[in-house]
């Protein structure tokens, strides 16, 4: 990252978004590190995590959609909002794994096996990895139309992200339910194009 | 004969006082900043108590994190909510009502009710089912007391509780969207009822019960998770058959009638072998501690469930 910053205006909003994106992790790391995040401090900031992943995800999958729609493409962000999404499901991961079960793999490992909410959660982090790790521009030359295929797992991650969110609450909770019908309208918005183009080029060749 | 006696925590398990002194100290602080804007609720005011025998080596979690970390999805989804939102609740007047298969029904104003019984401190563990933990003094009359005024009938078997149903002072029963069908209700076996260990709370730490902890009155039933602890009861009916309980009819896979804590039983979603204590030292220190079986009360209630498949009736 610090090595490809240009000082362009595009780089420098770049760098302004790890910035601000980081933000939310270091003030609840601080505040929880101060003991200021509430009765339980390690579910708050586990929960802060994956509500930011989630929502960097949301921001990474909007891109497309918003250019499909209005035109307006902010394509060469995408990068940074994916990553982030990646690194807030790291952070998430590690906290749930060091800090909640304090690395009680016995724990782990049943409740890999045996729950939903915690495998779709596993899933979900499992599809970003081989994303975040060929996001570099080098290897986006080198796989060429490979790199589009391996990235559509980002709509797997999305589905499994979605269950997780859901699923960690006891009732049907308003707040997940608004951002899995944000994370649905984003994926109706491109398959509804995607086929609107196909119906247009079989069209065009009859 | 039921034992009295209690395992004891490890003094690794007790808030540190000074902590527990401290966190008093920014309650009452924070109380005293608040109390003007808080006018027509009612404030908490001091019991008549008298120590009971339970869990008195049990140093409780402060007061600030009991009533502000807590389940009460009448005022919101989130645990905060309870504490924001119950403000123009009103726990006074009120009556509890005792009906159904009893040669006396009654209908007991509250005050009356706690001028009678002179409330008993108790400090008991409390398990949530979604694995957190807290220890807490509750102020109680045994439940049996009070079901034994009403007389129950021999065919009774079960006793149903029913919450409170007020959607103007209750912003999280107004919500359109469907979760729990309101009033909440709860129920438990008769022998459960009348063991020793059940308590109706109306006090906290030596004051009555604030609103966002089922103020003015509460089930406690220690050894079952917290879902049981039904809030702000308006009557009791004892029954013949096993009343309808609302978590089970909402996810009758994830929430059994018992619902007694048991560490071998995993909820769906999460294992239940071990727990978080609240306020148990902060970020990096927050403590994760073994689930026992029926919350480390066998000794008083195992013998209530013997022959019964815990797998099967959890």
């Amino acid at each position: 990252m610090a090595s490809s910053i240009r000082w362009t205006p595009p780089g420098v909003i770049i760098l302004t978004l790890w910035i601000a994106g980081l933000v939310p992790a270091f003030r609840s790391f601080w505040l929880g590190a101060d003991n200021e995040l509430g009765p339980d401090p390690v579910r708050s900031f586990e929960h802060l995590l994956g509500l930011w992943a989630f929502r960097f995800l949301l921001a990474s999958l909007a891109i497309t959609p918003l250019r499909l729609v209005t035109g307006y493409s902010l394509i060469r962000y995408r990068r940074t909002l994916g990553l982030l999404a990646f690194v807030y499901a790291l952070m998430h991961v590690a906290t749930y794994i060091a800090l909640d079960l304090q690395f009680d793999f016995a724990i782990l490992w049943r409740d890999l096996t045996r729950r939903p909410f915690l495998v779709f959660g596993m899933i979900a982090f499992l599809c970003l990895i081989p994303l975040a790790a060929t996001s570099s521009q080098f290897l986006i030359r080198k796989l060429g139309r490979n790199w589009r295929r391996l990235h559509r797992i980002v709509y797997v991650a999305l589905v499994a992200a979605s269950a997780h969110f859901l699923m960690a609450f006891k009732t049907w909770h308003p707040e997940a339910l608004l951002y899995v019908l944000s994370g649905s309208i984003l994926l109706i918005i491109r398959v509804g194009y995607k086929i609107r183009s196909q119906v247009r080029q079989t069209g065009a060749k009859m | 004969m039921i034992s009295r006696s209690f395992s004891e925590p490890r003094p690794s398990e007790i808030t540190p006082k000074e902590y527990y002194l401290r966190r008093r100290m920014v309650l009452a602080v924070t109380g005293f900043l608040s109390a003007g804007a808080a006018t027509g609720t009612v404030k908490a005011a001091s019991l008549a108590t008298r120590p009971g025998g339970f869990g008195k080596a049990e140093t409780p979690t402060s007061l600030a994190d009991i009533t502000h970390y807590n389940n009460f999805y009448e005022f919101g989804l989130d645990k905060s909510d309870p504490a924001r939102l119950s403000g123009s609740f009103h726990s006074r007047p009120w009556t509890l009502r005792i009906q159904g298969a009893v040669a006396k029904p009654v209908i007991i104003d509250i005050d009356q009710l706690i001028a009678t019984h002179q409330p008993e401190s108790r400090i008991y563990r409390m398990r949530c089912v979604e694995a957190w933990s807290m220890v807490i003094p509750w102020d109680g009359i045994p439940l049996a007391d009070i079901l034994r005024q009403a007389e129950p009938l021999g065919s009774a078997k079960f006793v149903a509780f029913t919450s409170v149903l007020r959607p103007d002072e209750l912003p999280g029963q107004r919500s359109g969207y469907g979760s729990i069908s309101w009033p909440y209700v709860e129920g438990l076996r008769l022998d459960e009822a009348m063991n020793p260990l059940t308590l109706l709370a109306v006090g906290l730490y030596g004051e009555t019960l604030p609103s966002q902890n089922g103020a003015p009155l509460r089930l406690v039933v220690p050894w079952k998770y917290g879902f049981k602890g039904i809030k702000s009861i308006t009557t009791m009916t004892l029954m013949e058959t096993m009343p309808p309980t609302s978590w089970n009819q909402l996810a009758p896979q994830e929430y059994g009638f018992y619902a007694n804590v048991n560490p071998d039983v995993d909820h769906p979603r999460w294992s239940q072998a071990s727990e978080r204590v609240i306020g148990s030292g902060g970020f990096f220190g927050e403590r994760r501690q073994p689930t026992r079986l029926f919350n480390g009360y066998g000794d008083q209630v195992a013998h209530l469930y013997a022959g019964m498949d815990l797998k099967t009736f959890f």
